[in-house]
């Protein structure tokens, strides 16, 4: 008897895999986070609505959820609420593309060759520890009050975060890998291709969801101080006019192009956690 | 004659300090096609850096070392190392990382892909090839790297303290499946080790390195006959060998001490 157990035992093949698929649990378990997440927004919304329909500050300084629903209908009845929303993501999208483009090829070079990190470094430097915004009027000044200086801010909001992040992704690099590709013959170019860059992925992902921020207060602050169109001007103009519940609907516009994009590059980032050093999260 | 090292004479250069130090003082030793060596000594006595100079990866001061009567100047797919650290592109799946050396050397066929199958199944890792990195025990990472070095189908495997930083279970468990890898495949292969009872266990020949700068001290037979059960351990024949050259071993260890001191 003894010895069939034992016999059963060995004649299982030493490299087969057993996995054990994990119990069922209940959907609300699964989505535990995403429930309580969504019940604490819709106990905020019911709470703000009941404050403000109790009126004990006028509509004006304090509007609730259903007035800024109407204010939503008054802009877009206006007709300006498409040009706004069209006007600002342009300048959005082509100031963070641009950015990205720039700085991440930028990035990898400056975190692969030591020269030219020292010669750029100080600039960089200065730049990233400036507020960017402190630019506006220079670049209103050069490139005017159309969509053009908006998207300089918006660039040179996001490139630091993205330049920075990228150099560090490279620089952080493990050298023992390097080693091992040297030891198979490979070449800088092939050692840049198989290494660097894979290697500096999350680095890049996370320069790019940092960018994201600064690039959206590019465009708000950008409009807010001279512009024809966009979100940020007509929330500007709703702020002088003691039109609050605009400038509540035009920052629910701000925030949920914030929220979409970051939930985006989280999603990539969440992509390489397979193999991203668990402390780096 | 495959493998030859004469006088080999090897400095780092030292940027912090500004000068080169002596790390290999005149190696010479010659390694027979398809043999075993283990080489042991004091550390910091220049056993990686003979290594990876052997590999290309650094530059010798004077000597020759030679493979096949090429002089070695620099990483060629005749030669390949498995690291102490795995080492593994933490992005690519075990197949990847067995993949990587060939694809370095541009092997991409179908070929390359059957090969990296049956190395996978050599270092039993089947039902692995999909895993990555961070989901393997240590042991596994080490299996991967020695398959990854076997993978470009080297004439010789540099093992730089391949099982260091495994416990002493694993250890003995992958002394064997390299037994094993090496009995198929028969590639010259030199190790390197803290550890005597590995040194003589999985060699033909044992290199004892003196105390830095190193030159080889003595070289050690291993009469033991072959295929070796783990039971040759407990053999008064392996433990005669075992003491010798942990004497050996000792008495640079103490000249070392005795430099230090004498610095001081
Ligand atoms: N890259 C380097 N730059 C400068 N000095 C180095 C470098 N690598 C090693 N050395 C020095 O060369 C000497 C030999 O080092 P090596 O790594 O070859 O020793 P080792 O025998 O492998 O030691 P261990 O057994 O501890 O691994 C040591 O004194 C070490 O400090
Ligand atoms: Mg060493």
């Amino acid at each position: 008897m003894a010895t069939a157990v034992t016999r059963q035992v060995e004649a299982r093949p030493r490299s087969v895999v057993t996995t054990t698929p994990l119990p069922k649990q209940g959907w609300i378990k699964e989505h535990e986070t995403v429930v309580i997440g969504a019940t604490a927004v819709i106990v905020f919304f019911i709470a703000w609505e009941g404050i403000a329909a109790a009126r004990i500050m006028s509509r004006l300084f304090f509007p609730g959820p259903v007035d800024v629903w109407q204010a939503f209908g008054d802009w877009y009845q206006s007709g300006e609420l498409g040009i706004d929303i069209t006007t600002s993501a342009q300048e959005f999208l082509t100031g963070y593309i641009l950015a990205a483009v720039v700085a991440i090829p930028l990035g990898l070079i400056i975190g692969w060759y030591g020269r030219i990190r020292a010669a750029l470094d100080p600039f960089i430097t200065f730049f990233y520890a400036t507020p960017r915004i402190v630019l506006l009027p220079l670049l209103i000044i050069w490139l005017g009050i159309g969509i053009e200086s908006k998207v300089a801010v918006v660039f040179l909001g996001a490139f630091f975060a993205m330049v920075i992040n990228t150099t560090a992704g490279v620089r952080s690099l493990d050298t023992s890998l390097l080693r091992v590709a040297r030891s198979f013959g490979a070449k800088d170019l092939t050692i840049f291709r198989t290494i660097a860059l894979p290697g500096s992925v999350p680095f890049i992902l996370t320069g790019l969801r940092l960018g994201i921020g600064h690039a959206l207060v590019g465009v708000v602050v950008g409009e807010y101080v001279a512009a024809q169109h966009g979100v940020g001007r007509m929330m500007a103009i709703a702020g002088n006019t003691f039109q609050s519940d605009k400038v509540f609907a035009g920052l629910i516009i701000i925030a949920l192009a914030g929220l979409i994009l970051t939930y985006i590059l989280q999603r990539l980032e969440h992509h390489f956690d397979a193999w991203r050093p668990q402390q780096l999260h | 004659m495959k493998l030859v090292a004469r006088d080999v004479v090897i400095h780092h250069r030292r940027q912090r300090y500004g000068d080169m130090l002596l790390a290999v003082d005149g190696a010479t030793v010659d390694i027979e096609d398809g043999e075993f060596i283990s080489i042991v000594g004091p550390s910091g006595c220049g056993k990686t850096t003979l290594l990876s100079a052997l590999d290309g990866l650094i530059p010798i001061t004077s000597g020759t070392l030679s493979l096949n009567g090429r002089t070695i100047v620099k990483p060629g797919p005749d030669r390949a190392m498995v690291f102490q650290q795995p080492s593994l592109l933490p992005w690519r799946t075990v197949m990847g990382n067995i993949l990587y050396g060939l694809e370095i050397q541009g092997v991409k066929t179908a070929d390359a892909k059957a090969r990296a199958h049956r190395l996978v199944d050599l270092v039993g890792l089947r039902g692995f090839e999909e895993s990555f990195p961070l989901e393997l025990s240590g042991g596994m990472q080490q299996r991967v790297n020695l398959a990854r070095a076997l993978a470009v189908d080297p004439e010789v495997l540099l093992l730089d303290e391949p099982f260091a930083a495994l416990d002493s279970q694993t250890r003995e468990t992958m002394q064997g499946e390299l037994l094993r890898v090496w009995n198929e495949t028969r590639k010259t292969a030199i190790f390197i080790t803290h550890d005597i009872v590995e040194a003589v266990y999985l060699a033909d020949r044992v290199v004892v390195f003196s105390a830095r700068p190193g030159r080889v001290k003595e070289i050690v037979t291993i009469d033991l006959g072959r295929p070796r059960d783990l039971r040759i351990k407990r053999d008064p024949r392996f433990l005669a060998i075992e003491t010798r050259i942990w004497e050996s071993i000792r008495e640079e260890a103490a000249r070392d001490t005795d430099a230090l001191a004498a610095t001081a």
